[in-house]
């Protein structure tokens, strides 16, 4: 016994690794993410040839949007998603971070913990679901509570004026806002949590209120994290499809107020693809399907641009 | 170094609850102005809760509450509603360094600003705590640099000057040192000496060899067996304390024997 213990300590063996297949086998799965984006994208564009051939660049700013015609242009469609979005995070932003802010405090945790699962499991709602009651709540009480007296009063503002109808850009943002709440809320939540409680306590112990404490210090420290959920919750919206189709009016043109109808990418290729005839019009559809996706794209890599920017600022 | 001082805060029968729990019985002692005084103790006699009584920084905690007195400068600290004004007189640096995800100069400024004072004082003040705060040398040159990018040592003179910045008379210290390599927690150490000259510092270490070193007075707390709560056991001035305890039990823990 004592010879073999001698032994391996002269010789010492080598330790046993893992079989290399592991590795293959993580590095196949790590490579196959990029690489399915990469197919994904040459299926569509094949798909899209028809129609990429004939429109080229002036697709993405083609206004029109004619089947019988055979003439097809983006640009209704990428205005209806940007905006639709941007307002939907206008309003969610503001309501999601302060109701994070609400959930993060201690105290009364029953409470708290009753109203955050609440708000996650706003989340859990199918998104048709959304749209029929969006479509017989909230779009007849926005018309009547929030469309026409904003056009009565404000009305010369660009993009508020018109005659407001019920299915709309806005009442398709106020669903959008809706979806995207229980993402902000819920991560900005975690986020704001996981600021250290060192933080907290020293602001206060310098005299600071509680809202100088949270305004000040606390989102500042969890503003990182309040971005990430911003995009996130972003790309939901811009994405987001039967719910939006089912209030928007699905109109392809460019409104001159939020508070007509209008259409979006991921809506006009819900509604239109099953019917959709002859290879130009299914190709412009696909090919609405690629703007979808740069459109995505050119978010997420802003906002990474964005995170960088500041941290080269050292301000994250 | 002891000698005659004043009395900075006069602690009176002060009891501590955690909702039902008590933390705290019947402690009274009175705590010396331009003095450090050190809380010792073994881990969970209260040292800390009695320490953050002094600027009330147990309203952040739901369901705790204070019994008794603590008077400063008139006032009666567990009753005040004033808690902005206390606490700007009753500053605090805690265990682990906290520097506000800002520059070093926002950091130091950030008391100044809430007060609403004018820029050229803040301009001033911003310097001056720096300087008290032996920071100045090494940071005067990168005020813009965020807070976070000095060193632990570094941060918690930071936070230090930042505390100093808006004008305190008390400075409570909770382990000040606990998260610092021992170059920076004596370089913490020094500045206390010079900083007890102006102000009145308390500090809670678990340290028996820091309070023998930096403090002037010190009270010695332990967890009461039956009652499970903190008491203070003996208080007085450090040289006394750790040379010729009166209570055993004092003894005890300074020799190392418990504790």
């Amino acid at each position: 016994m004592a010879a073999a213990v001698d032994s391996a300590a002269v010789a010492p063996v080598e330790i046993p690794r893992p079989p290399d297949r592991y590795r293959t086998f993580t590095a196949f799965v790590s490579w196959a993410a990029p690489a399915s984006l990469i197919l994904i994208v040459a299926v569509l564009i094949q798909q899209a040839w028809p129609s990429v051939t004939r429109f080229g660049a002036g697709f993405l700013i083609g206004t029109e949007w004619n089947q019988v015609t055979n003439s097809f242009g983006a640009l209704p469609f990428i205005f209806g998603t940007v905006v639709t979005s941007a307002i939907a995070l206008a309003i969610a932003l503001p309501v999601g971070v302060a109701v994070a802010v609400l959930l993060a405090e201690p105290g009364a945790q029953g409470v708290r913990g009753a109203l955050g699962t609440g708000i996650e499991l706003l989340a859990a709602i199918p998104s048709v679901v959304y749209g029929i009651w969006a479509l017989y709540v909230l779009a007849p009480w926005t018309l009547l509570h929030i469309e026409t007296p904003v056009t009565d009063r404000l009305g010369f503002i660009p993009f508020l004026g018109g005659v407001p109808r019920q299915t709309s850009l806005f009442t398709a943002s106020l669903v959008l806002a809706v979806m995207i709440l229980p993402t902000l809320s819920a991560v900005s939540r975690d986020v704001i949590r996981s600021v250290p409680r060192g933080l907290r306590e020293s602001t206060v112990a310098i005299g600071a209120t509680w809202w100088e404490t949270t305004w000040h210090v606390i989102l500042p420290a969890a503003r990182a994290g309040i971005f990430g959920a911003t995009v996130l919750a972003l790309g939901r919206a811009l994405a987001e499809t039967v719910a939006v189709a089912m209030v928007i009016g699905n109109r392809p043109e460019i409104p001159h107020s939020v508070f007509s109808p209008g259409y979006t990418l991921a809506a006009v290729i819900a509604n239109e693809f099953a019917e959709a005839t002859g290879d130009i019009y299914q190709g412009a559809l696909v090919e609405i399907g690629l703007v979808l996706i740069l459109v995505t794209l050119t978010v997420n890599v802003l906002a990474l641009l964005l995170v960088q920017s500041a941290r080269a600022r050292a301000l994250v | 170094m002891p000698g005659s001082a004043g009395t900075k805060l006069e602690v009176g029968s002060l009891s501590f609850f955690y909702g039902k729990t008590r933390a705290l019985k019947d402690v009274t002692f009175d705590i010396p102005e331009r003095r450090i005084t050190a809380i010792i103790g073994p881990s969970g006699c209260g040292k800390t809760t009695l320490l953050r009584v002094f600027n009330r920084m147990y309203d952040l905690v739901p369901g705790a509450r204070a019994q008794g007195t603590v008077m400063f400068d008139g006032t009666d600290i567990v009753t005040t509603t004033k808690l902005l004004d206390l606490r700007q007189k009753v500053g605090m640096v805690f265990q682990r360094p906290s520097p506000f995800p800002m520059s070093i100069r926002d950091n130091v400024a950030f008391g100044p600003r809430l007060l609403g004072w004018s820029k050229t004082r803040i301009d001033d003040v911003v310097r001056r705590s720096l300087e008290a705060a032996a920071l100045w040398d090494e940071v005067s040159d990168r005020l813009d640099a965020p807070g976070t990018s000095l060193s632990g040592g570094q941060q918690q003179r930071l936070v230090i000057a930042r505390c100093l910045a808006v004008s305190p008379e008390v400075i409570l210290m909770d382990e000040p040192c606990s998260a610092l390599d021992p170059v920076a927690t004596l370089k913490i150490e020094d500045l206390m000496v010079e900083l007890a000259r102006d102000y009145t510092i308390v500090i809670v270490t678990h340290n028996m060899q820091q309070a023998a070193r930096v403090s002037d007075f010190t009270a010695f707390m332990l967890m009461n067996p039956e009652g499970r709560h903190g008491e203070l056991i003996e208080f007085a001035p450090t040289a006394d304390l750790f040379n010729a305890p009166r209570d055993p039990r004092t003894e005890a823990y300074i020799t190392g024997r418990f504790g």
